[in-house]
């Protein structure tokens, strides 16, 4: 006889197995819709394999595994799926879930099972394969997919494999119906199953001393195998995983470990039968033995049921007396949970449907306060306190709940039943560890959340430094590029001054880009005037010439303004540097002497305000000159804007007249201010890079600026319309010209001894040079 | 040596005094060396707590600033996603009574809350992505966008800068897989009690 443990707590509930044990195991008609939920197991939801409308047959594959943690769910008859969708599910909560439904044809047609005779012989890895493709998960209760706990990943061998026929349940009797139906094969996937797990030491069946056929058939069945057959005393929950292990053992499985962890696996008897079959007969797990009892019901019995079939189907057939039933519970009274329909389906765990009458299991009676009696603590098979539990369960303090060890109630009920005070204590704990669950869950989550959130900041900071990074590294670029043109040997000698002007480039670019905007914009606007004035002259009707005079109207305002602004451009002062800029620009660019030119005159520009306003009567005499030359030719047509422009002349007149008052009344201050410019060519002579010859204009004449940028702009065309050889030629001319002048003022700058005279010598080198390239240039192109 | 300390009493007491200060003051020393926590425990510890919406309903830009901000000696009570419970555990934590939610930085939602997007309307502006603090939705300009559940916390930022008012904020569903019983009602509560119905008459009366 082996030795056996007992565990702490426990109870002994009313048995009441005998009511279903009467009559022998039987099947039941065929119902006209089977319903599959696809999660009737612990993990992912299976993934559906067929469509609506697809005839299947009966251990045809309709869900496939989704992952590890999950199981195949295959047909249990033929028909066609008629839905995929939502139905209330077997479930606590009577939750609707997504479900496959097959319509029954009745013909109950199967596929062709690959039965296997020496399925021993197939290795280990095929042998789990093929638990899995059965869709095969624990039949007890919980659900868990087989061929996982196969497979146990713990370094712990596995020394002790248990098969547990305890049914320590009231009321339910499918083990044992299965086990004295099925003796011979309980021990075949005993055998089979050990095998699988590496043949431990000991094989044991263990079967509470309260089925004495099923004990004696197993014994028989086992004889001459080494597989010990265990009875011991009935005690609810014996059926534990880890009671039963500490039975049989006498280890106990630590606080938050799994019992492969001790080298020890449990499997259910019925869990056994169904790996056998799958792997003798190629049979998946498509019907179970369900236990069908109460006295509600007028047959109470055993049945041999197909998975999928609807609760109400079997309550029919056994006779169901509604009014009778004080509730329908689908497990057992301890354990199993309320159903608020019968519209659900047998799933792979539901080993009893219970429909008990009201005399038989009254409704709980109300609950009243803990008394403290401290009967709860000796009830409870994990050794927990369970009186403290609930009082942290209804503060909801959580912490301390987990430092009583709530993870280790097993959720048996025991404590409930014997509390005198009626409490509902295992609501407590499975509401706390549900909350418990989804704390952890919600901490996941956050934490996840915190890293993604850290994550994020971490990149935008990266990019903002990447780009700041970018930044710096171009300023340091032009920082960098400007240093090498101040240090370019030819402009050695005074660094600060290159280093100015080096600066001053760009500023003097957009100077001159503007300047050239605004003239294009004049451009363009006096275009569109003539554009109008054309077209009001073309016109005939008298509104449309209306029209044509406002439009030319505000065109001809447009280009006042426009005209006004590249004054006022022209008339700012441009910084010294600037200027210089723009001077040294052009001398690098000697042999552009349009631009050239065009720098000198704006340096005379930015001069003091009696010369700017010289600048601008010139430029209004200029406009003027334009003007008149209009009013001339629309004279000649007899045009009709003879007087228009007429008016335009006379204001014209009218503001050069105020400007040369206001320019004599500058007159006195400027004789002041004189000086300045004539001292301007000496300020800038120090400078290589600004010839003197160059940069000394003619301060006296400062109306030349505008009429030097007239001559320009016309050389500038020109030249443009010039072919390349011609342009040298002028090109050669222009810098004689300039020699001799250079040379001159050499000479007068010797008689004078002036400070200067390097300068101007090498002012006179200079362009000599550049006369003596450009002839070159002309010869070769001759 | 001894002998002089024996005779006066008082250096003696001086000396045993001076040497314990000095052997403690060293052992407390190399302590503050040795053991050094970095960081700000208390900061982590109350960033832990906090739900990690990062919605900035607080205030704060996020959970962790706002954790600082405690730190700091800020109220405890203005994370609305965290609700009373947070604020019970933060005081719990803290050591201070817990107050109760304050109103001005919105109200605690009975149900979480995930953020959709319908795509068909999204015009891939982007602007949902990068008022996004977690990274939880995916779309690239002028291409539909789409919110990854699983990421979003439901913190709302992504409603207000969608030009085409696409983001809807909704419930999140319950499952059976995330289904947990409810707790039972405490006994004193129940209508059908008999006994304490004596205690309902008595506080009626
Ligand atoms: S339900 Fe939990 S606490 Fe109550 S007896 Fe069972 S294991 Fe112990
Ligand atoms: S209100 Fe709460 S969830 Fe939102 S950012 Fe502040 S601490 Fe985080
Ligand atoms: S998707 Fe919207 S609601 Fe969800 S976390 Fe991102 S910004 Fe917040
Ligand atoms: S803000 Fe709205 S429109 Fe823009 S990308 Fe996001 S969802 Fe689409």
């Amino acid at each position: 006889m082996t030795k056996i443990w007992t565990i702490p707590g426990g109870v002994h509930p009313e048995e009441r197995k005998e009511q279903s044990l009467q009559l022998p195991l039987a099947e039941i008609a065929l119902p006209k819709e089977l319903v599959f939920p696809l999660s009737q197991h612990i993990g992912a939801p299976a993934d559906p394999v067929v469509k609506v409308g697809e005839r299947v047959l009966g251990g045809q594959l309709i869900a496939a595994a989704h992952g590890i943690f999950s199981a195949a769910i295959h047909a249990s008859t033929s028909g066609t799926v008629s839905a995929i969708e939502e139905r209330p599910l077997p479930h606590p909560s009577s939750m609707p879930g997504e479900c496959i439904v097959i319509e029954a044809d009745g013909e109950d047609e199967h596929i062709a099972y690959q039965a296997c005779e020496d399925y021993m012989q197939l290795s280990k890895a095929e042998m789990v394969k093929r638990v899995r493709a059965a869709g095969i998960t624990g039949l007890g209760g919980a659900s868990f997919p087989t061929a996982v706990k196969l497979n146990p990943k713990s370094n712990q061998p596995v020394d002790t494999f248990i098969l547990n026929g305890t049914e320590c349940e009231p009321y339910i009797t499918a083990d044992d119906m299965l086990m004295q139906t099925r003796a011979a094969d309980v021990v075949l996937g005993a055998e089979l199953l050990a095998h699988i797990l590496g043949d431990p030491e000991r094989v044991v069946i263990g079967i509470e001393d309260n089925k004495p056929k099923a004990i004696a058939a197993v014994t028989e069945a086992a004889k001459g195998k080494a597989i010990e057959v265990v009875s011991f005393p009935t005690k609810y929950p014996s059926g534990g995983e880890k009671q039963l292990i500490q039975i049989l053992t006498g280890r106990e499985v630590p606080s938050r470990k799994l019992p492969a962890d001790i080298g020890v696996v449990v499997q259910n008897v019925g869990t056994a039968v169904a790996a056998y079959e799958a792997l003798r007969f190629g049979k998946p797990l498509i019907q179970r033995i369900t236990t069908v009892v109460g006295e509600a019901l007028d047959t109470q019995r055993n049945i041999l049921v197909r998975l999928g079939t609807p609760v109400a189907h079997i309550l029919a057939e056994h006779g169901f007396q509604a009014k009778r039933a004080s509730r329908l519970v689908m497990g057992g009274p301890m354990m199993g949970f309320a159903l608020d329909t019968p519209d659900v389906p047998v799933v792979k765990s539901t080993n009893c449907i219970l429909a008990p009458s009201k005399t038989e299991l009254p409704p709980a009676a109300p609950a009243q306060a803990c008394i403290r009696c401290g009967m709860c603590a000796e009830a409870c098979p994990a050794s927990l306190l369970p009186q403290q539990l609930y009082w942290y369960a209804q503060a909801e303090d959580f912490d301390r709940l987990k430092a009583h060890n709530i993870g280790d109630c097993i959720e048996c009920g025991a404590c409930s039943f014997v509390c005198p005070s009626n409490i509902p204590l295992v609501q407590y704990y499975r509401a706390a560890k549900g909350t418990l669950r989804q704390m952890d869950i919600e901490r996941q989550k956050s934490d996840r959340s915190r890293q993604r959130f850290e994550f994020r900041q971490e990149r935008i900071a990266r990019a903002e430094a990447e780009k700041e990074a970018k930044r710096l590294a171009r300023k340091k670029a032009a920082e960098k590029a400007r240093q090498q043109q101040a240090d370019k040997p030819g402009a050695a000698k005074a660094d600060v001054v290159s280093a100015a002007l080096a600066s001053a480039k760009p500023k003097a670019i957009s100077a001159e880009d503007e300047l050239a905007k605004l003239q294009r914009a004049v451009a363009s606007a006096q275009n569109r005037l003539e554009k109008l004035q054309q077209k009001h002259d073309e016109s005939e009707d008298a509104a449309q010439r209306d029209k044509f005079s406002a439009q030319l109207k505000q065109a001809a305002l447009r280009l006042q303004e426009a005209q006004a602004k590249l004054d006022a451009r022209q008339a700012i002062p441009a910084p010294a540097e600037a200027v210089a800029g723009v001077a040294a620009s052009a001398t690098t660019d000697a042999n552009d002497p349009v631009a050239a030119a065009i720098a000198r005159a704006q340096a005379k520009m930015s001069m003091p305000p009696a010369e700017k306003l010289q600048a601008n009567i010139d430029s209004l005499q200029q406009r003027l000159a334009k003007a008149e030359a209009k009013l001339a030719a629309a004279r000649a047509n007899d045009g009709d804007t003879v007087a228009a422009l007429q008016a335009g002349v006379d204001k014209m007149n009218e503001k050069i007249a105020a400007a040369k008052q206001e320019l004599a009344a500058l007159a006195a201050p400027t004789a002041a201010t004189k000086p300045e410019p004539a001292a301007r060519p000496t300020a800038a002579a120090p400078s290589p890079a600004v010839p003197p010859v160059k940069a000394a204009p003619k301060p006296e004449k400062p109306d030349a600026a505008s009429v030097a940028i007239a001559k320009a702009q016309q050389r500038a065309a020109a030249l443009a319309s010039m072919a390349p050889r011609d342009k040298l030629h002028q090109q050669v001319k222009s810098l004689e010209g300039r020699l001799e002048k250079a040379l001159e003022r050499l000479a007068k700058a010797e008689a004078d001894n002036d400070d200067n005279l390097d300068a101007f010598r090498t002012g006179v080198e200079k362009t000599r040079a550049r006369l003596q390239q450009a002839r070159a240039e002309l010869e070769s192109e001759q | 040596m001894i002998q002089f300390l024996l005779d006066n009493p008082f250096l003696s007491a001086l000396v045993a005094l001076v040497s314990l200060a000095v052997t403690f003051g060293a052992v407390l020393g190399y302590a503050a060396v040795q053991f050094k926590v970095e960081g700000d425990p208390i900061v982590e510890q109350l960033d832990a707590l906090l739900p990690q919406t990062q919605c900035g309903q607080c205030g704060y830009p996020g959970c962790r600033p706002y954790a600082q901000a405690i730190a700091d000696g800020d109220a405890i009570n203005k994370c609305p996603p965290g609700g009373q419970a947070t604020i019970n555990t933060i005081a719990d934590l803290l050591d201070v009574e817990a107050p109760t939610l304050d109103e001005e930085h919105g109200e605690e939602s009975e149900v979480k809350k995930v953020a959709y997007i319908r795509e068909d309307e999204c015009i891939g502006c982007t602007k949902c992505i990068q008022a996004c603090p977690v990274d939880a939705i995916l779309g690239a300009a002028k291409q539909m966008h789409t919110v990854i559940a699983s990421e979003c916390t439901g913190c709302d930022l992504c409603v207000e800068p969608c030009p085409v008012d696409c983001i809807d904020m909704l419930p999140v569903e319950s499952t059976v897989s995330d289904w947990k019983w409810h707790k039972p009602e405490p006994y004193y509560q129940r209508a059908s009690n008999i006994i304490a119905s004596d205690k309902t008459s008595g506080a009626a009366a």
